[in-house]
């Protein structure tokens, strides 16, 4: 199940989505909205996304993961718009016969998602200013 | 021809719109597109050379011969997760 959304995440429906009497294991994770980054105090966040290229990447990935391993359920819901302080910004949930392939699959999504899907944050500091995050680009803050 | 370039976060901020249009000639490629790009939009020119360009919803080399009507994205280093 892949989902971008503008509402809060209901990360209880996301593990719904890959509950099943196969599966041994389920692993969730939430990326949070942090209060600090790199000393600098974050008010809140925004994310904007290319809608059609990054549910299209989305899908791949759900698909390389349940080629890789023996995938029971896998939901990656992001968030997108303006997030407070504390709020999930995406959940993947994965669910599998075995833990160790729930864990691994789940860490290399949130792993490749960060790398290839075309969606942006921006941090708006406390003090005001705010800065699209574009690791590797030279004037940006990296995560 | 002209094709149109979305534009997102830092490259949408620096243009101040979320996309342009570009002039190439028929039968060129992501190279010329973004050489094209930076001459024509100049607030664009010193990011273009560092980020990905995305042409119908996948990321294109540099080689990639664009066909008339294709969709083509500024994708700067993503954020997501």
């Amino acid at each position: 199940m892949i989902k971008l959304v503008h509402e809060p995440i209901d990360s209880q429906a996301v593990l719904d989505s890959v509950a099943s009497h196969d599966a041994g294991a389920v692993v969730l994770f939430l990326g949070t909205t942090r209060a600090v980054t790199h000393g600098r105090r974050t008010a809140s966040l925004d994310y904007e996304c290319y809608p059609e290229m990054a549910e299209k990447k989305l899908a791949e990935l759900e698909a390389q993961a349940r080629d890789r391993w023996p995938l029971v359920g896998c939901a990656i819901v992001h968030r997108l718009g303006h997030l407070e302080l504390g709020e999930a910004s995406i959940a993947i949930a994965v669910s599998s016969p075995h833990r160790a392939v729930a864990f691994e699959a789940g860490q290399w999504l949130i792993d490749t998602i960060k790398e290839v899907v075309p969606i942006w944050k921006r941090e708006n500091w406390a003090d005001g200013t705010t800065e699209w995050v574009h690791p590797g680009l030279a004037s940006g803050e990296n995560d | 021809m002209i094709l149109r370039v979305k534009l997102f976060a830092v490259a949408k901020e620096r243009a101040g719109r979320e996309s342009v249009e570009v002039e190439i000639g028929d039968g060129g490629t992501v190279r010329e597109l973004r050489a094209a790009l930076a001459t024509q939009h100049p607030p664009l020119a010193d990011l273009i050379e560092r980020v990905r360009l995305a042409v119908n919803n996948e990321y294109a080399r540099d080689e990639l011969v664009l066909a008339p009507g294709a969709e083509v994205a500024v994708i700067p280093p993503v954020s997501g997760g």
